[in-house]
């Protein structure tokens, strides 16, 4: 469980997290949405007792992180969008490291580092040294390192980036995989029709604000206030056109530019009333073949959500 | 007590500095350099004698030389080891990581400190056969030689605070070497000038009397080591001053002093601020 209660950091005057109320349930998978700068990277720090607040609180699993930080390092597992790994160490010492770090007496580690190898699909590299891992076997092996301790919450930022598309494939599995044992995750990524896929809820945060929150279809649905609907006919084109241009509910009526026979329009009505404006255009004789809804897509709903913010 | 002795972050410093290449090349330097000296010395002052004898005031000369290379060797070398101890992982990108386990950040900064300074004495220890030429001729007592190796562990450890505090300050590590070097170079050639100028300064006004040598002296590690084993200089500089306490005692609690304080700063910085522990009741 994770909760922020109006969580602010400021550097002097530039303000880098703007009162952040979250409340994350155990076992819900919370994709944390942003372009770069917004934020995502400085709760994560904070939720990971890297970082102190200006003002606010946060809790992991019930413990205030600024003041009891060391309970909160039990409860996490935390990944950095960027880390580094001790070269001179092979795959199974690393691990090993972080075992004891977090006082797994030797016996046991010894049982759950080849486990952990296992579901990251690093078995095969147990000996080598961390050096000559590809940058896909770095994330994953820093993935492990973050399991070790078997937390119930996982804070990874950008767990996928940097990766080619089949190590991002692999990445995802194992997510997947984290997901079916009951693990509270908090994931950021660019890339969000993959989180979309995952999670059970999404943050929209743009400039340190939480500009959205919600399920994935419940936040399209609320941008899905203006549909956007192509209509495709057989024939008669432009007594189509007239018909929907009277129309109350539509707006920005056009012809396709790359289908002459189909229309475009915006439509601001509901579900309900879309069925009867289909069922009225029928029965005026319109020779319609196709009535569909633009499909949005989570980078879309970013788009819409961050239109007209600022970034610079 | 024991787990900050023995703990998971000494265990991989010590196999991390011990494996690398970097680390066995830092002996063969380090003895490479001291035993260029002791061979040297040996065929200077044999050179010119009529036979090639090596007298026990020789041999103590020789010690005398032997202990101050090592000394410029121990200020050299300090710095470098440790002002990127913290700096360095956090360039690697490897210190967020570790500040999320539950290590204490005492056990973190001790354990630095302790790598660094074990691998210092290991030098020293594997140096001391080049010291077994000067028993051989004899003229030194082993006394000498363990109070010398006491004031090299002392500086070692209030050099290798510093540069570890500074590691944690400063966020680069270059800078941080910098600095380290530049304090080092202070206590080491700093002091040793301003305690020449200004007792040249007092020495010809007899009647005044001044503590500013005796402040100046105590902080330089080659003048106690020369006091170890010449008391004249140190006598001088008490006798300038006017300061009954011994300059080796003021030495001692100073760079205790520093270290304490070194290591006082850099376990308070090294994680952010927090809040204090809430109150039960």
């Amino acid at each position: 469980m994770i909760e922020t209660v109006n969580l602010t950091k400021k550097y002097g005057s530039f303000t880098a997290l703007d009162s952040l109320n979250l409340k994350i349930e155990k076992g819900t998978v919370f994709g944390f949405v942003g372009h770069n700068g917004a934020g995502k990277s400085t709760t994560f720090s904070i939720l990971s007792t890297l970082l102190a607040p200006t003002s606010g609180t946060a809790y992991v699993n019930g413990y205030d992180v600024t003041r009891e930080p060391k309970k909160v390092r039990n409860h996490i597992g935390y990944m950095p969008d960027f880390f580094g790994v001790y070269d001179q160490f092979k795959t199974v010492e690393y691990l090993d490291f972080y075992g004891a770090s977090y006082g797994i007496p030797k016996h046991e580690r010894e049982i759950l580092i080849p486990q952990l190898l296992e579901l990251v699909n690093l078995s095969h590299k147990k000996n080598e040294y961390v050096d000559v891992l590809s940058r896909g076997m770095k994330q994953r092996l820093c993935l492990a390192r973050s399991l070790i301790h078997d937390p119930e919450v996982l804070i990874l930022d950008e767990p996928a980036s940097g990766l080619d598309p089949r190590a991002r494939i692999e990445m995802r599995e194992i997510l997947k995989e984290l997901k079916s044992m009951g693990k509270t995750i908090l994931i950021s990524s660019h890339i969000l029709p993959e989180l979309a896929e995952m999670c059970d809820e999404i943050g929209v945060i743009t400039n340190g604000r939480l500009v959205a929150s919600g399920s994935v279809t419940s936040i399209q649905n609320q941008l899905k206030a203006n549909k956007i609907i192509h209509v495709k006919l057989t024939a008669d084109l432009e007594k189509a056109i007239v018909f929907f241009e009277d129309e109350p509910k539509i707006s920005n009526l056009s012809k396709n530019d790359k289908h002459d026979d189909t229309i475009t329009f915006s439509y601001s009505g509901t579900d309900v009333e879309q069925v009867e404006l289909l069922k009225k255009a029928v029965s005026n004789g319109l020779q319609i073949i196709s009535f569909g809804q633009e499909e949005t897509d989570l980078e879309d709903v970013f788009l819409e959500i961050t239109k007209g913010v600022d970034f610079s | 007590m024991k787990s900050l002795w023995i703990n998971p972050v000494l265990n991989k410093e010590i196999k991390l500095r011990f494996r690398s290449f970097k680390g066995f090349l830092g002996v063969i330097f380090y003895l490479f350099a001291l035993g260029l000296v002791a061979l040297g010395f040996i065929i200077v002052s044999t050179m010119y004698g009529q036979a090639a004898i090596f007298r026990p005031e020789e041999s103590r000369m020789m010690f005398t030389v032997l202990s101050f290379v090592q000394m410029v060797l121990i200020l050299f070398m300090t710095p470098g080891l440790t002002s990127g101890a913290i700096s360095g992982e956090r360039e690697r990108q490897t210190l967020n990581i570790l500040l999320t386990t539950p290590q204490s950040s005492v056990t973190i900064i001790i354990s630095k400190l302790v790598s660094s300074i074990s691998y210092l004495l290991l030098m020293m220890i594997a140096s001391l056969p080049l010291y077994s030429i000067v028993f051989l001729f004899g003229g030194v007592s082993p006394s000498l030689l363990i109070s010398t190796f006491c004031i090299y562990l002392i500086t070692m450890i209030a050099i290798a605070s510093l540069g570890v505090m500074f590691s944690t300050l400063i966020r680069k590590t270059i800078i941080s070497t910098i600095v380290t070097y530049g304090v080092t170079v202070f206590l080491a050639g700093g002091t040793a000038f301003l305690t020449t100028i200004i007792g040249q300064l007092f020495m010809y006004q007899q009647y005044s009397q001044s503590i500013v040598p005796y402040l100046t002296a105590m902080f330089n590690p080659f003048f106690i080591l020369l006091s170890n084993f010449e008391s004249y200089l140190t006598d001088e500089i008490q006798r300038l001053s006017g300061i009954d306490f011994p300059l080796m005692a003021s030495f001692i609690i100073i760079y205790v002093l520093i270290s304490v304080l070194a290591i006082g700063i850099s376990i308070k910085k090294l994680r952010p601020r927090m809040k204090a522990q809430k109150r039960i009741g």
